[in-house]
């Protein structure tokens, strides 16, 4: 492969990732079943679209694994209603013409392991999105760093990754124990508590391992409680006692030989979401990172049943998701009240500054702590709110 | 002059001013990448200009999206001119090494409070080090 006999786009990305393999100290390569990568022009850039559609130019650049995207910076259909320029569907476009000639699967996802195929414990992958790599490590007990496009794509032409962090067994123990004291019941509430450990931890090479939890929280609780201590923390790893695969009993994790290091209960997660309360008025109303779930929708339609809304909503989800929602009439008593439903994209992926400035947007309220931390670097004010209140918010203009 | 052992590093030499705090980075979540600010208002950093200087902070925060994004902040030259870090997550050496920029991670100590703001600094990868001129 180092030789170009697999051409050079095999090359290429092997040399990637010895370079980085290199900076780690990884002994040797590990063979991985599938890549996710993200890939949204936002990030590329013209200067990423660029190299992509040259890399997709060689002879023989194929993927050599099942290799499939994060999503995308836009729902074409709905690019109107976001205020999307020309020049970013154009990139979109480009993009996505280089990935299919690549053999990328474009499933526009970071909720993968809900609906593409979620790996099974010690499967080896290369995931990108942090969301998705803190679910499958800990949840469903694979392993994978974060892998950002670049190497992810890597991995997917060659299929392999370097051996280090979370692919080895010692990376994966323990290494800060933290006793909850409240057990949260919303999503925003377990997305915010995700977000205080991240806090806590506060870098990649942590691993904590949560005990005293009194209830077992469901795919979709577990999705925004690791979306947010990944997004907050850097982390890409946490067990739970009694619930994530690899920490049946504490001593499973090594978390027996550490000593309680934080208690975390109730106030905490309240001054975390209190730090999103600045103001009222609200400008749109955003469920998105992650993309909701076919549950979440349903939750959301109810909701959504006899309003009238003033103010944008946006519920954004995957391409596998919409079909059903669209089946099961979610998306029709969404959009009966003035929301949208969009797929295949998420918010902060999607030219956030710029469709700000397009549609006058900036007190954004949402129950995604992770989607709450990220935009504050994008010029929004963030108000973090249960998804009730934030429904309850689109028809008033005003946070309850 | 002062010189800091690092146990991880990638990218060629440089020499430069140096923008130091105790705090995070991650491209998307931290920078203004069209005016090459620091832009997230907590941030230590905020409304200071990172381009063309050695950013020392503490570890690598946030997402994926940097992997990408440090090339292309170099492909229209808004873009630090080397990383410096406590700590560091994959997606930093990641982006680092696609973008051919210099990076080094892993020191004896806290390299925010070792490096003053505003110094003359020179990193040589090869060796692992930085030295405070």
């Amino acid at each position: 492969m180092r030789a170009g006999k697999l051409g050079c786009a095999a090359q290429t990305a092997i040399e990637h990732q010895i370079r980085v393999g290199e900076f780690f100290g990884a002994a040797d390569f590990v063979e991985v079943t599938q890549a996710h990568v993200m890939a949204d022009t936002e990030s590329l850039g013209r200067a990423g679209v660029e190299w992509l559609e040259a890399l997709a130019r060689e002879e023989g650049a194929r993927v050599r694994v099942p290799t499939i995207t994060d999503p995308r910076g836009t729902d074409f259909a709905k690019a109107g209603v976001l205020g999307q320029a020309g020049w970013m569907l154009d990139l979109e476009r480009r993009a996505i013409a280089a990935f299919r000639a690549l053999g990328v699967s474009l499933t526009d996802t970071c909720i993968n392991y809900q609906t593409i195929q979620a790996p099974v414990r010690g499967e080896s992958v290369a995931f990108g999105d942090t969301g998705v790599v803190i679910y499958c490590n800990s949840v469903c007990g694979a392993r994978s760093n974060f892998e950002g496009g670049p190497s992810a794509l890597a991995a997917g032409l060659t299929g392999r990754t370097p051996r280090y962090g979370f692919h080895l067994d010692a990376q994966r123990r323990a290494t800060l124990r933290v006793r909850a004291e409240w057990t949260p019941r919303t999503l925003n509430d377990w997305g915010a508590l995700g977000g205080v450990i991240g806090r806590l931890a506060g870098n990649y090479w942590q691993v904590p391992v949560v005990e005293g939890l009194e209830a077992v929280p469901g795919s979709d609780a577990l999705k925004h409680f690791g979306a947010a201590m990944a997004s907050f923390g850097s982390v890409a790893m946490f067990h739970l006692v009694g619930i994530t695969p690899e920490a049946t009993r504490l001593e499973d994790c090594g978390g027996d030989r550490l000593p309680v290091a934080h208690r975390v209960g109730e106030a905490e997660v309240r001054a975390l979401q209190d730090a999103y309360r600045a103001e009222r008025d609200v400008d749109v109303v955003v469920f998105s990172a992650p993309q909701l779930s076919l549950y979440e929708l349903r939750e959301l339609a109810a909701l959504c049943d006899g309003r009238q809304f003033v103010r944008p909503l946006l519920a954004v989800t995957s391409p596998q998701v919409k079909p059903d929602a669209d089946r099961m009439g979610y998306t029709g008593r969404i959009e009966a009240a003035g929301g949208h439903v969009l797929s295949g994209m998420c918010f902060y992926q999607s030219y956030a500054r710029e469709i700000a400035e397009a549609n006058g947007w900036k007190r954004l309220a949402t129950n995604s702590a992770k989607l709450a931390n990220i935009l504050g670097g994008y010029g929004y004010v963030p108000l973090l709110a249960s998804m009730e209140r934030c429904v309850e918010a689109a028809e008033t203009g005003r946070l309850p | 002059m002062i010189e800091l052992a690092a146990r991880h590093a990638t990218g060629r030499p440089v020499a430069g001013t140096a923008l130091v705090a105790k705090d995070g980075f991650s491209a998307r979540y931290d920078l203004d990448r069209i005016g090459g600010t620091v832009s997230r208002p907590a941030h230590k950093l905020a409304g200071r200009s990172y381009v063309g200087r050695i950013l020392v902070l503490d570890t690598a925060k946030g997402g994926v999206a940097s992997a990408w994004m440090l090339r292309e902040m170099a492909s229209r030259g808004v873009v630090p001119l080397a990383l410096v870090f406590n700590t560091v997550n994959p997606i930093l050496v990641q982006g680092a090494v696609f973008a051919e920029l210099t990076l080094l991670a892993g020191f004896e100590g806290d390299v925010t409070a070792q490096v003053p703001d505003g110094a003359t600094v020179e990193i040589d990868p090869a060796r692992k080090v930085l030295r405070i001129v």
